[in-house]
């Protein structure tokens, strides 16, 4: 399997359906774990490093997951592959530009990845649209389960899993649930809120581009303590705390938006739209900012049965790119398309040789021009 | 309240300093306080956790002897000094190994938390013999192969091939 063969559609996790998806994206639970009797990779030579490696590798291609799966040397991947599996989610920047022999095997429908070699031997995560933390959470221990039949893991009575970094010890568990939270931006909400989540001992970042910049309005939450919780604890957590209040004060904020100062948010949805189909030149981070307006208002329309005068202009912009003969309403799938396949490493893959970044913009401008017509 | 400097985010750091008798305050917004160069940092970095934390371990600590350069792990010969540069440790039996350098890290990283409670592998308690065995096992194996002893290599290959199934 080759990366032009996934490059030209988005994720089947980043479609637009499953529970709560116009603010949660998606669910993600990655487990830490290390094989007994290796050291940590710091202390680990080369040899030792390929022998963890052909070992997990083994293990893992022969697991019955329900899908084809493929495997990927990461350090023999050119430099925009790893920047395009970076995109995609399906491995860590760590493990994309870390050193020494690692790898990922993959999941065709990219629900789950192994990474093997990243900062621990292992690292397995489950990925799914929407918020569907229950569902991650058993699939993800099914699968853990299966690889614990084959290799034996460091684990201690009293720290639990062990990881090579302390922060991970015990379940070695991370949530991250995604988010779009642009009306809590518009209302100028966003940073009582992340100080509200950073006080409840939750790590957030950014979901798209470098560094911890929330391009898009898009977040990613996840629990930071591994240790002396259960998995079923930190779960229970964001389903029925975290969740349930990020998505009411979204939702709220948002109807706050409607009714109160619809010209407000008509502005921005109406400069949104005029900017991303007239645009020649537009950088990915003006891109994500724009798109996440259209995302809103189009979400907005579906899932409350907003109209205002810039709602029905953007419900009216046709669906290009179905190959449908009457022009469909724009759909969340067409916006979540554009978010993913504008990407740098997405573009350069698709357009099939590496780009600067002037011709980038020409062409991701072109893109969504043509995929917002009407 | 507003941020004084750019009048449009909320103030959410707010500092009071006492220079000379004359007390002042400021009130910030987190993106200009950063700019200013005050801002206490929302999410520590693990490394500046790590290297804050063992800074203010005692050093005369009578069971590790008196620096921490001295301790190091007797199966991968990680030292704590490598631990606080690479936030990193160098294998499981450094748990053991700095258990009381790691233990104030350990319940500071996981909310006053020092022991697991969650999934345990089914196949447990047999292992752990066999573990220390078998990186033993594997240390002596990089040793010949350094001193280019390829007979005792390949014996110690095929011994860590029949153990570790």
């Amino acid at each position: 399997m080759k990366l032009t063969d996934i490059s030209a559609n988005i994720n089947e996790w980043f479609d637009g359906s499953g529970p709560l998806a116009d603010i949660v994206i998606s669910t993600r639970i990655r487990l830490a774990r290390n094989i007994a009797g290796h050291k940590f990779l710091s202390r680990c030579s080369a040899a030792e490093k390929s022998e963890i490696l052909n070992k997990l590798k083994e293990t893992l291609m022969s697991l019955e997951l329900g899908d084809k799966v493929f495997y990927l040397s990461v350090d023999k991947t050119s430099l925009l592959g790893r920047h395009f599996l970076v995109e995609r989610h399906l491995i860590s920047r760590h493990h994309a530009f870390g050193k020494g022999p690692r790898g990922a095997v993959i999941a065709q429908r990219e629900f789950f990845t192994a990474m093997i070699n990243e900062e621990d031997h292992l690292r397995i995560q489950v990925l799914k649209g929407g918020c569907q933390l229950g569902q991650c959470y058993e699939q993800i221990n099914r699968i853990d389960d299966m690889i614990e039949q084959k290799v034996d893991y460091a684990f201690s009575p009293r720290y639990g899993y062990l990881t090579a970094c302390p922060t991970n010890l015990g379940t070695g568990i991370r949530v991250s649930v995604m988010l779009h939270l642009p009306a809590l931006k518009m209302t100028g909400q966003i940073e009582k809120f992340l100080n509200a989540t950073r006080d409840m001992g939750l790590a957030v970042r950014g979901l798209f581009g470098e560094g911890s910049e929330a391009a898009g309005d898009f977040y990613q939450i996840s629990n930071q303590v591994t240790l002396g919780v259960s998995e079923s604890d930190i779960i229970s957590l964001f389903e029925n705390a975290i969740i349930p209040e990020i998505v009411e004060y979204e939702n709220a904020a948002r109807n706050r938006l409607l009714s109160k100062e619809p010209e407000v948010l008509d502005d921005k949805i109406s400069r949104a739209m005029a900017l991303l189909r007239n645009a020649h030149l537009i950088s990915s981070q003006e891109a994500l900012f724009l798109l996440s307006h259209l995302r809103m208002g189009i979400n907005m329309r579906e899932r409350m049965g907003a109209s205002t005068p810039a709602i029905e202009k953007l419900s009216g912009l046709s669906d290009a790119g179905r190959g449908t003969e009457k022009p469909e309403t724009l759909s969340i799938t067409t916006i979540n398309r554009l978010f993913m396949l504008t990407q740098p490493a997405h573009l350069q893959l698709n357009y099939g040789k590496q780009l600067g970044p002037e011709r980038r913009d020409a062409l991701r401008a072109e893109i969504i021009r043509s995929a917002l017509h009407g | 309240m507003y941020c004084q400097n750019c009048q449009k985010k909320e103030a959410t750091i707010h500092l009071t300093e006492i220079t000379d008798g004359l007390r002042t305050e400021t009130h910030l917004c987190e993106h200009c306080a950063q700019e200013e160069g005050i801002a206490v940092k929302s999410q520590l970095s693990i490394n500046e956790l790590l290297s804050s934390l063992l800074a203010s371990q005692p050093s005369d600590d009578e069971t590790f002897g008196d620096t921490k350069q001295s301790i190091s792990c007797p199966h991968c010969g990680s030292t704590l000094e490598q631990f606080t540069k690479d936030a990193v440790l160098g294998c499981p039996y450094d748990y053991e190994a700095f258990e009381k350098s790691l233990a104030p890290l350990i319940r500071k990283a996981h909310n006053g938390k020092e022991s697991h409670c969650g999934k345990v592998p089914s196949k447990t308690s047999e292992g752990t013999k066999k573990q220390i065995e078998l990186m033993k096992l594997r240390q002596e194996l990089e040793a010949a192969v350094q001193n280019e002893d390829y007979e005792l290599a390949a014996e110690l290959r095929d011994k860590i091939k029949r153990r570790d199934k």
